[in-house]
């Protein structure tokens, strides 16, 4: 397979890399300054793109690559790739689902508790040589608080395992109810809101969810709510986000995603009731690793004309 | 007027020698209940304050930074009833408060979950780098850097939990939800635990990448996590402290995560609180916290009420809601 032209769009995790370079000809689209150019040269050649959460295969990426046969995505949000053209054109799509999905899980928690309980502004205070003047302030319990998703696919199911450990009672949001669930459904996001503690953004970006997070849901969730987004940056209207914590109509936020990665807006930076990673829900050596064999797994099953491990498309 | 001082005359007597948190948050509550006797708002010293007020005094109220000492206890010659605010009792002489016939209450399972939220909140840090991230963030280096240095999954980690009391069982109930590998140490065995025990800290240490220190400080605990158990635990481990600071060699814990001998540590407690040993702000896989594992909102409120139900208790010769030692 060495002379199948691969296009990778972004740097990755470096295993990722190393072993594309090994089994394809690897194209790294980020070390040519003139795109249009490198992708009419290549054209031919390119059979395969692999994407992420940064970027993926647009129409115009699509169009540009016409010997193209599959899109394998590292990562199951979709949202940077045209799906109706490549079903289109016939075009196989696979991502990495359920080898993300409890890294992901584990973020949510970890941010919940370190937004409740300050865990990063506490830690800066003993840094800061704080303590020795004076205690830190009381903080926010988390066990037995209820917690609302937005989106129960593997991910959200996940993340209320963990939450029901905790005593938490789990309500959710999705497109429809889910009839064999345990868990209580409210039909609109600001009645989900309205009636959790913590709210957890876990669905797909698409033309529905975008800012799903609006102005009344974060005023439904309130100056004692949380927000925890570990979907996409444009799940919430970033703005309205930032000056809701700043006005404390909200009460804190966890995000690991926003709207212009890596860009982050500056005004959150003073607030100790917020807490910012940058966009690593699945980032830990194990499951990149097992991320990586997956996009590969998916790339050698797709030229060696078996079954995709995990399509999409 | 003369009837509110008479009926205040009439409460009973609550000895408190320096305010708990939980009695500042609830102050007025408390005193519309008890009489306090308020030991650190005397300008006389507290021993003079004790030979002169507390001859008669039945009941105190502590926190767990308070020494109650057998020579504190000599100049409360009347004293049945001690409620203190924390779990741990190390800062208390139990066997002089046996010797005396002296009650005992601490906070019982109030602030357990508390505890172990924040032991699974540590831990979740350390080996996802969650506090290391944010100041990456905030530093506005994401732009600059792009990537983040990857962090190590929860899942499928041995995770061993010294002392299996209400805090480390709550401990084990949340660990057991991510897919930790769960195993304990304690004085004893318990035969309805379903994971694995090991007898030392040091074999416990040799079959796990996590150590969740969760007993109390005693004698024999002193120092327990020393040299040999953080050499067992091995250079991917990790060591979370909710407990005492006491309970681990700290000296020898600077020095294996400064050397990387051991992966990273979450410590809400040290040996000398508030001082904190400056060669550990310096590392990022460390979070550091200031002994608030029990203090949120919620908690100072069912602690209160707990303190209040203990004192109710004692004063109607009923039995203490969260008794220590019988007497």
């Amino acid at each position: 397979m060495e002379d199948i032209g691969v296009l990778m769009m972004c740097p990755m995790a470096p295993y990722l890399e190393q072993e594309l370079d090994r089994r394809f000809k690897l194209f790294r689209f980020w070390n040519f300054p003139q795109k249009k150019e490198f992708l009419q040269e290549n054209s031919t050649s390119i059979k395969a793109v692999v994407g992420n959460a940064h970027a993926g295969a647009d129409a115009e990426l699509i169009d540009l690559l016409p010997g193209l046969e599959i899109v394998a995505n590292s990562g199951v949000g979709l949202d940077k790739i045209d799906l109706e053209k490549c079903r289109e054109k016939g075009i196989r799509v696979s991502s990495t689902p359920d080898v993300l999905t409890e890294d992901v899980a584990d973020l949510v928690i970890g941010l919940i508790l370190a937004t409740l309980r300050r865990i990063c502004e506490s830690d800066r205070y003993v840094r800061n040589g704080l303590w020795k003047k004076g205690a830190f302030k009381l903080t926010s319990k988390f066990s037995g608080k209820s917690v609302g998703i937005i989106g129960l696919g593997r991910i959200g199911l996940a993340i209320a395992k963990r939450a029901e450990a905790f005593g938490c009672p789990i309500s959710y949001y999705s497109r429809s109810q889910k009839r064999d669930s345990k868990y209580r459904y409210f039909p609109s996001v600001v009645e989900l809101a309205s009636n959790c503690n913590i709210l957890v953004v876990a669905c797909p970006l698409t033309d529905e969810t975008h800012h799903i997070i609006n102005c009344q849901v974060i005023d439904a969730l309130g100056p004692k709510g949380v927000l925890i987004n570990i979907g996409r940056g444009p799940h919430v209207d970033e703005p309205e986000l930032v000056s809701a914590l700043q006005e404390g109509r909200l009460g804190g936020a966890g995000l690991d995603v926003f709207e212009n990665e890596p860009e982050v807006p500056e005004k959150l930076f003073g607030l100790g009731n917020v807490v910012l990673t940058p966009h690593v829900g699945p980032a830990t050596i194990e499951t990149r690793m097992a991320m990586a064999d997956l996009v590969i797994g998916n790339l050698e099953s797709h030229f060696l004309n078996k079954p995709l491990l995990t399509p999409v498309v | 007027m003369e009837n509110q001082e008479v009926a205040a005359k009439l409460l009973p007597k609550v000895l408190i020698l320096e305010p708990p948190g939980v009695f500042t948050a609830f102050e007025t509550e408390f005193s519309q209940k008890f009489e306090c006797l308020r030991a650190w708002e005397s300008p006389i010293p507290t021993d003079e304050f004790l030979d002169a007020h507390a001859r008669s005094v039945e009941a105190m109220l502590v926190s767990g930074f308070t020494p109650i000492t057998s020579s504190v206890l000599h100049r409360v010659p009347s004293l049945r009833c001690i409620v203190t605010t924390s779990v741990g009792l190390d800062h208390m002489d139990l066997q002089e408060c046996r010797r005396r016939e002296i009650a005992v209450a601490n906070a019982g399972n109030v602030f357990s979950e508390d505890v172990a939220d924040l032991a699974v909140a540590l831990l979740i840090d350390v080996l996802r780098r969650i506090t290391a991230a944010d100041r990456f963030v905030r530093g506005e280096i994401w732009p600059i850097k792009g990537e983040y240095p990857l962090g190590s999954k929860l899942g499928g980690k041995r995770v061993g939990i010294v002392g299996l009391g209400s805090i480390g069982l709550d401990v084990a109930k949340r660990l057991e939800a991510f897919g930790c590998i769960l195993s304990y140490n304690s004085r004893k065995k318990k035969p309805s635990v379903p994971f694995p025990f090991y007898s030392n800290a040091c074999e416990l240490a040799a079959n796990c990448e996590v150590l969740v220190i969760c007993c109390a400080l005693t004698e024999e605990t002193h120092h327990m996590i020393n040299y040999e158990v953080l050499s067992a635990l091995g250079k991917e481990g990790v060591v979370v402290n909710i407990a005492r600071g006491g309970i681990i060699d700290e000296k020898e814990l600077v020095r294996c995560l400064v050397q990387g001998d051991i992966a990273g540590a979450g410590l809400d407690v040290f040996e000398n609180e508030p001082e904190v040993p400056r060669e550990l702000f310096g590392l990022a896989n460390v979070v550091l916290s200031p002994h608030r594992a029990v203090f949120t909102e919620e908690s100072f409120r069912d602690a209160f009420e707990l303190i209040l139900g203990n004192f109710e208790a004692f004063f109607s010769n009923k039995p203490l809601l969260s008794p220590v030692m019988d007497v």
